[in-house]
């Protein structure tokens, strides 16, 4: 190549045109460079965070996290009141929020090719996918709360259904709509009815996506603070009464993160580490499973 | 008998999946008017002056919105200045550059991002970035723009390192996967023969990216960008760890102020009577402004994919 331009020094109209050739080459170099950049800067912060909570939050993980309540100031304990909280109400959210989501999305992708519903719900749910959370625990609030005057983790676990519900009806349409139809008419040319063919055969088809669905769902709920606010509020006793405010993670973080308490500040990391640990795991459990089918 | 059961099962399972279908469909509005029947008390009190007064004022019980909304908007805006030119590198890095084996666990370490949940965001930026801008990056930012016309009062001020820059910041850290993944997915859309011919011409990747690949993918990125500003536009914890929730309105961009979220994480437990309706009505603003900017997103996602239907 650079054998070749030397050739050609002499004549001006191609060293005009190297002139600008070299120029292109020099700006795309400079964007790919750019580009590269772009990646190094977001990886860069990744690793910043996932250091910044192995160093402060490996020293603050000890086993009576899991065996110990939040302490007063000053004292020792744990997050097992918090840990047990979390986990009642994004079992139960699980548990409301699945169903809903699968039937609704089962009535996108199987019955939804005509009529006005099926494009409108995809459409909304989309918009609800994104809304911002504080507003949905807002809307409990409003609902629920307000009109039986207290607190309590049942609210918590419907704030948290209600962001398990589009992202399990996201995921359920889609990978309905990729099983192939050859399954569906086979199973109809058997004579099996409609309602079979979806249980039976497009559900076990797409079941792998549909699970990867609702294990983001759950790593989604399990870092969510701002719904839990105004819902589950929070506990500093272990309790299991779904009907009264109950301990939970992130807004055990949130209010530990910010008191003056050096020993609750370091309670704050412990968590900090347990669930982004829980979610980063659920992510890539997630993907893993969806790559195996 | 056995085909009557049948029928019967197929009409009911139909109608049991329209029913939780059109459940999704009322819930977004049921959210709407929850919080405008909430928020009536303070609807009827504020009228629209309610969206340009500055005042917060608790103990006379007034009222006024601008200064979270406006924390609101140009954390978020701030935020897509960052966020956007990054997320086209990043999505440009993944389908052009990479090496094919380099490109998911590239893609999934960027998609981790979103993966973290953003209170963890709040308590690495408040406690571990903000001293660090604060010390060793903010005071040369400010003295470097002093004295420049425009830019210096837009750095000024005294680096408390919280403010509304360092939440911009973040928030456009927590969206850059979302840009980056939509970004990436349009890319791949585009015919490899249009590709192919670009580079045939004897284009560099560079011209192929920015004339053949962007014009071609231009409302589907644009959707992209949307969606980050929803995203943004909503996002709490994060935010309400590092602006600083104090009721003013900013006088640079690194000044402490407050955003719609964190306002009503802060006080939305303490407050009581009209305090309540109004955050309520902040919280039916914020609704709003995301639901439409949200919908903007997907209609030119849709729009996308739809003459993408078309060429084939």
């Amino acid at each position: 190549m650079s054998g070749e331009t030397t050739m050609f020094e002499s004549d001006s109209v191609v060293s005009l045109s190297n002139r600008v050739y070299r120029r292109r080459q020099l700006v795309n170099r400079i964007m790919l460079t750019l580009s590269g950049a772009a990646v190094a800067f977001g990886l860069f912060w990744l690793f910043w965070i996932i250091l910044t909570l192995l160093t402060k939050g490996a020293s603050a993980l000890s086993f009576s996290l899991l065996t110990q309540s939040t302490p007063p100031p000053g004292g020792d304990g744990g997050l097992l009141n918090a840990i047990v909280g979390s986990v009642l109400m994004a079992v139960v959210a699980t548990l409301v929020g699945t169903p809903i989501g699968v039937l609704a999305g089962t009535y996108l992708a199987e019955y939804g090719n005509r009529g006005w519903l099926a494009p409108a719900t995809r459409f909304l749910n989309d918009v609800l996918l994104s809304a911002p959370s504080i507003v949905i625990g807002l809307f409990i609030y409003a609902v629920y709360v307000a009109q039986v005057g207290h607190y309590s983790g049942w609210a918590g676990a419907l704030a948290l259904a209600i962001i398990v519900v589009p992202v399990v009806v996201r995921s359920t349409d889609n990978m309905l709509t990729l099983v192939p139809n050859s399954l569906r008419e086979a199973a109809a040319a058997l004579g099996c009815p409609k309602w079979r063919i979806i249980t039976m055969v497009c559900y076990r088809a797409a079941r792998s996506g549909m699970i990867t669905g609702v294990l983001l769902a759950i790593a989604r709920i399990s870092g969510e603070t701002a719904p839990l606010l105004f819902t589950a509020l929070n506990n500093q006793f272990m309790s299991f009464n779904m009907n009264a405010p109950i301990a939970n993670l992130p807004v055990v973080i949130f209010q530990y993160a910010a008191s003056p308490f050096e020993d609750w500040n370091r309670l704050a990391w412990a968590g900090a580490v347990l669930i982004t640990l829980l979610v980063l795991g659920i992510n890539i459990l997630a993907r893993s499973l969806f790559r195996n089918k | 008998m056995k085909s009557q059961s049948n029928a019967l099962m197929d009409l009911l399972f139909k109608n049991l999946t329209r029913t939780f279908a059109f459940l999704v469909f009322i819930l977004l509005a049921g959210i709407m008017l929850s919080l405008i029947y909430g928020s009536r008390e303070s609807i009827a009190q504020h009228g629209l002056a309610f969206l340009w007064t500055n005042e917060w004022d608790p103990v006379r019980n007034v009222y006024g919105a601008l200064v979270p909304i406006t924390g609101t908007l140009l954390t978020s805006f701030i935020a897509l200045v960052i966020a956007v030119p990054v997320s086209f590198g990043i999505a440009m890095f993944l389908t052009e550059l990479s090496p094919v084996w380099l490109r998911r666990p590239l893609g999934t370490a960027i998609e981790m991002l979103a993966a973290i949940p953003s209170i963890i965001y709040g308590m690495w930026g408040l406690f571990v970035f903000v001293p660090i801008f604060q010390q060793y990056v903010q005071p040369h930012i400010i003295t470097l723009f002093e004295g420049v016309p425009v830019l210096g009062e837009f750095f000024a001020g005294p680096p408390f390192g919280i403010g509304v820059f360092t939440a911009g910041l973040i928030l456009s850290i927590m969206i850059i996967p979302f840009i980056a993944a939509v970004m990436r997915d349009v890319f791949e859309l585009v015919p490899p023969m249009l590709k192919e011919s670009a580079y045939g011409l004897g284009s560099t990747t560079w011209e192929v990216v920015w004339k053949v690949v962007l014009p071609y993918t231009k409302s589907g990125v644009i959707g992209g960008i949307m969606l980050g500003l929803g995203r943004a536009l909503g996002e709490t914890m994060a935010v309400t760890f590092v602006i600083g929730n104090s009721f003013n309105l900013p006088d640079s961009i690194f000044s402490p102020s407050n955003s719609i979220a964190s306002a009503l994480a802060n006080e939305f437990n303490e407050a009581g009577g009209m305090q309540k309706a109004a955050l309520l009505e902040l919280g039916l603003i914020l609704f709003l402004i995301t639901t439409v900017v949200l919908a903007f997103s997907k209609v030119l996602l849709m729009r996308l994919s739809k003459s993408e239907g078309s060429r084939t």
